[in-house]
């Protein structure tokens, strides 16, 4: 056991992490493990691939995955932001190397291929820009001289144009949510809400009458009619799965199911586990979401405050729209179950997410105390104030 | 506190607060604190959001755990498809059901290259495949969609032979009878997905087969074939006789059953109209029910049989007392008349023979009312009878027995049996007075002994089977006799109730039957429904239509049923003066 007077970096961590949220990300992980025996070999099968492809792929990614969340833990908030500035702008160069040289996939050029892996610099670019908008939000008040909400305002077009551009219009409204859900808890004046806000409907709007396959799939979803193949599919996993499930290995109704190892690995879970463990499932999630926010509520920083609060927002939305796709709720949209879906990007861009969350949330007296900034910010005060 | 932002204001465009003074330190660290306070109130309305958001996902789940499964998706796992089932065979071995391999096409939306073409081309090999409907399947972006289920070999190749990409063939199984509707309404019938849904297809689904289906088990499985108590041959007799009464006497429906009378199997039994198994759409049809089973009649003089049995078990009435039949009882304002009048004191084997209506009544109403309820019980016709069948219709009687039900009920009126339940209490009075349930199944003597309950007792067998004989020697029953099978039976002509009330134009008639009568072996039922007079003939009583079926049925079954024939004298039944 570690000793509380003990002052080395592993043992501040130990005592300053927050051993909930750990607990709760680590059981995700786990439970994402056990879900990829259960949802993927069909797929694998389908593909002509060994049985266990998916399972062998998804525990190779449990290492790096476990890795990169533990090692982001340990980060100061200063280090978060230097990471995040690092992969932002890394993850941007990719995405908009993706559209020239990256593989078209299903129609869509999201990915590009680094030493033999494909990488969707996507998934990385959400949590390295929740960090960066929190910061720009915060830095307002601290150098209201910088216009923070000016470059995030623009850093969000350049980061929406890209995902528009690959397209990927689900990722852009999970940007557009998080980013629009970070304004509103900065605390900007109803006016700007509303501006933007309605700028974003205008933005829905035009989408839905520029690409075909949003408004087949919004109609879809309103009329019942169209391709409803895999949410009708997955509706019958769940209901064949009742309140127990059919038991692991089970599940017949997943065999049929596209993209069962991914975004309908919910439905899989319902099918063998049954309708309570989803349940528990989701109410995980929100142990996470919320938590995350209120612990955001608490924090006197401003900086930890938003990011905390942005990262929640991440997985919450992502996890609701996942979840919501598979129980009918919402249209269907690509959108991975955090850490419990497949996919090596996904997987670690979460842990990254996690390991965010888990730094910025670390017990520190320091935190709480320090009410100068001048150490935490990149720009030097202006001499009067500080 | 928050004001509109001054838009000419450059750099403030973005800063939508009032400047801090120049001296802030102390009023920043305020508007900080303000800050604080804003975005924490900000952040609880987000966590009110999610919380909604989650338990919307919750009641969304709670709502799904209520619903109880169905098969909404136009494809079944794969496994289902090639479910497998035992043949059924009749009691010789000859195959009643079986399992035959077929294909089913399907496509796979995502890889045809003109949906339009395709559905063209489909239309010639299927011209009633809805063009509509298919090519919305075809252009859908869906990679998997039936389009027609058990195709004939043929339509399959002439499918390959147009060469149209993105489609294929599943194999599957399908049930096959050949012997189409022969033993339709025992055999039963399967659905799409081979499950068994009628009959003794549904009897063996129950039997753990559904459960091995459910478990993917029954997948090009061989499995030893299920054998039924049905004679193939006789079941064939049975029909035909059936069908060529039901041309003769313009009836509107008509059954027949023919059971062994120690072991309870059903050697033969069907009812017309009968459908196509190989085509059950025609079993929804109201009119196709199995009435031996299934339907309910009130079956006239036949139960005079019970009534007299019942007297003579009861040890009120000896085989030679007499009655006096010269006058209508008159009973709670209604008068029970005999039919074929004979206006004197009758013996017993004479109410028998003629029928009479005014003897069988006294009979029931010297055991009295709850006697004669016991006695009815007892041989099993006033309950739900227990086989293998799932089609069993409940009897029905009186709400309330009072003496006028009981008088009528004992020559048949105001109960209604199913006629295989009056068949099978009628080989309890032929074998010895045992009654034992009825069997699809195979079974031996040894095993029916086991589970044989005495209802009357051997010595009133004895009695009811020379009384069975009397009358086709020399009663109503004439028509059914078989040189050389020695029959004996008991016809019951029933007035139908139209409207509410008896009808003396519309009948239902029933004729039942056992042979040889000296070691009886098997009963023969036949019902007829709503006969009309034959050319030439100006009644329709059961002894003109029924008696005959049954002389037809064991005529030409007797030999397949292994029932040796005696000529000479009738000395084996030793015949009683009266």
């Amino acid at each position: 056991m570690l000793s509380r007077v003990e002052r080395g970096p592993v043992a501040d961590w130990f005592w300053t992490i927050d051993r909930l949220f750990l607990a709760a990300f680590l059981a995700l992980i786990g439970i994402g493990f056990m879900l990829s025996f259960a949802a993927s070999p069909p797929v694998a099968e389908r593909l002509g691939l060994d049985s266990f492809h998916f399972v062998k792929r998804h525990a190779f990614f449990l290492a790096p995955a476990l890795v990169t969340m533990f090692a982001v833990s340990f980060l100061a908030p200063r280090q978060v932001r230097r990471l995040a500035i690092v992969i932002l702008a890394v993850s941007i160069v990719a995405m908009v190397m993706a559209l020239f040289f990256g593989v078209e996939v299903k129609g869509s050029r999201r990915w590009i291929s680094v030493a033999g892996l494909s990488i969707q610099p996507s998934e990385f670019m959400k949590p390295a820009f929740v960090i960066i908008c929190a910061w720009l939000f915060s830095e307002r008040s601290r150098h209201p001289e910088i216009p923070g909400n000016l470059f995030a305002i623009i850093l969000f077009c350049i980061v929406a144009a890209l995902l528009v551009a690959q397209p990927d219009l689900g990722q852009t409204m999970l940007t557009t949510a998080i980013w629009g859900g970070m304004f509103f808890m900065a605390g900007m004046s109803w006016f700007w809400i509303m501006l933007l806000g309605g700028l974003a409907i205008a933005g829905f709007i035009s989408a839905y009458f520029v690409f075909s396959h949003v408004a087949e799939r919004i109609n879809g979803f309103l009329m019942k009619g169209g391709d409803t193949f895999q949410v009708d599919t997955a509706r019958e996993a769940i209901i064949r799965g009742d309140w127990f499930g059919q038991g692991p290995g089970e599940g017949t109704i997943k065999r049929i199911l596209p993209d069962s190892h991914t975004d309908f690995v919910f439905s899989v879970a319902a099918e063998e586990f049954g309708i309570l463990f989803c349940m528990v499932l989701t109410l995980l999630f929100a142990f996470i979401v919320i938590r995350g926010l209120n612990k955001a509520g608490k924090l006197q920083d401003e900086f930890s405050r938003l990011a905390v609060a942005g990262l929640s927002l991440l997985i919450g939305f992502q996890s609701f729209i996942n979840i919501g796709v598979n129980l009918e709720l919402l249209p269907a949209k690509g959108m991975t179950l955090p850490m419990i879906s497949y996919g090596g990007s996904s997987m670690i861009a979460v842990a990254l997410t996690a390991g965010f969350l888990l730094a910025l949330t670390r017990q520190s007296p320091e935190t709480r105390a320090r009410r100068t900034t001048s150490r935490r910010s990149l720009i030097p005060m202006r001499p009067e104030q500080a | 506190m928050m004001r509109m932002p001054a838009l000419s204001s450059g750099l403030g465009l973005f800063s939508f607060r009032s400047k801090p003074k120049a001296s802030g330190h102390i009023e920043l660290k305020g508007e900080r604190a303000t800050y604080g306070q804003q975005s924490r109130s900000r952040i609880l309305i987000t966590i009110l959001c999610f919380g909604v958001f989650y338990s919307v996902i919750g009641a969304r789940l709670v709502q799904y755990g209520m619903e109880s499964e169905e098969t909404v998706s136009s494809i079944g796992p794969a496994d289902k498809l090639m479910a497998s089932r035992p043949d059924l065979i009749d009691r010789n071995g000859e195959v009643l059901a079986t399992d035959i391999r077929t294909v089913s096409l399907y496509a796979e939306p995502n890889k045809i290259v003109d949906p339009d073409e395709a559905v063209e081309r489909l239309v010639t090999v299927l011209p009633d495949l809805d063009v509509r409907t298919t090519y919305r399947k075809l252009s859908s972006s869906s990679r998997f969609q039936w389009l027609r289920r058990q195709l004939t070999p043929k339509q399959q190749s002439q499918i390959l032979a147009l060469g149209i990409p993105g489609i294929g063939f599943r194999p599957e199984k399908r049930r096959f009878y050949p012997g189409g509707s022969t033993a339709a309404y025992v055999v039963g019938h399967v659905n799409i997905d081979n499950k068994g849904i009628a009959g003794m297809e549904k009897y063996i689904e129950g039997q753990g087969l559904g459960d091995l289906a459910a478990a993917g088990l029954t997948v090009n499985e061989s499995m030893e074939p299920v054998r039924l108590s049905i004679d193939l041959r006789v079941q064939s007799v049975v029909r035909d006789e059936l069908a060529a009464a039901m041309q003769r006497y313009s009836a509107i429906a008509a059954g027949g059953v023919v059971l062994d009378i120690h072991t309870g199997e059903v050697i033969a039994m069907t009812s017309l109209p009968d459908y196509d198994p190989n085509n059950p759409v025609e079993a929804l049809d109201k009119n196709r029910l199995n009435r031996m089973s299934a339907g309910t009649y009130e079956m006239g003089s036949t139960f005079k049989t019970f009534t007299i049995a019942m007297g003579l078990d009861s040890g009120l009435f000896n085989i030679n007392d007499r009655i006096d039949a010269r006058y209508p009882l008159v009973i709670g304002g209604r008068t029970i008349r005999d039919f074929h009048a004979t206006r004197r004191i009758l013996t017993i084997p004479e109410v028998f023979t003629h029928s009479s209506n005014i003897g069988s009544a006294k009979m029931a109403d010297a055991v009295g009312i709850e006697g004669h309820r016991e006695f009815l019980t007892r041989i099993g016709l006033l309950s739900r009878m227990q086989t293998e069948l799932p089609e069993i219709a409940m009897p029905s009687q009186p709400h309330e027995w009072k003496k006028i039900h009981s008088m009528t009920a004992s020559f048949g009126h105001g109960v209604a049996t199913t006629p295989l339940q009056t068949a099978v209490a009628g080989a309890a009075l032929m074998n010895g007075g045992k009654l034992i349930e009825p069997t699809f199944l195979p079974r031996t003597r040894e095993e029916a002994e086991k589970t044989a309950i005495q209802v009357i007792s051997k010595k009133t067998s004895d009695e009811m089977r020379i009384l069975m004989r009397d009358n086709v020697v020399q009663g109503s029953g004439r028509r059914a006799e078989v040189d050389g099978f020695r029959v004996g039976g008991k016809t019951g002509t029933a007035e139908k109730v139209v409207n509410g009330r008896y009808s003396n134009s519309v009948r239902f008639n029933a004729f039942l039957a056992t042979f040889p009568v000296d070691d009886p072996q098997y009963i023969v039922l036949v019902i007829i429904d709503e006969p009309k007079p034959e050319e030439g003939k100006y009644s329709a009583t059961a002894g003109l239509n029924a008696a005959p079926m049954v002389n037809g049925i064991i005529r030409r079954s007797a030999a397949f049923l292994g029932v040796e024939p005696k000529f000479g004298n009738d000395a084996s039944i030793a015949r009683l003066s009266y």
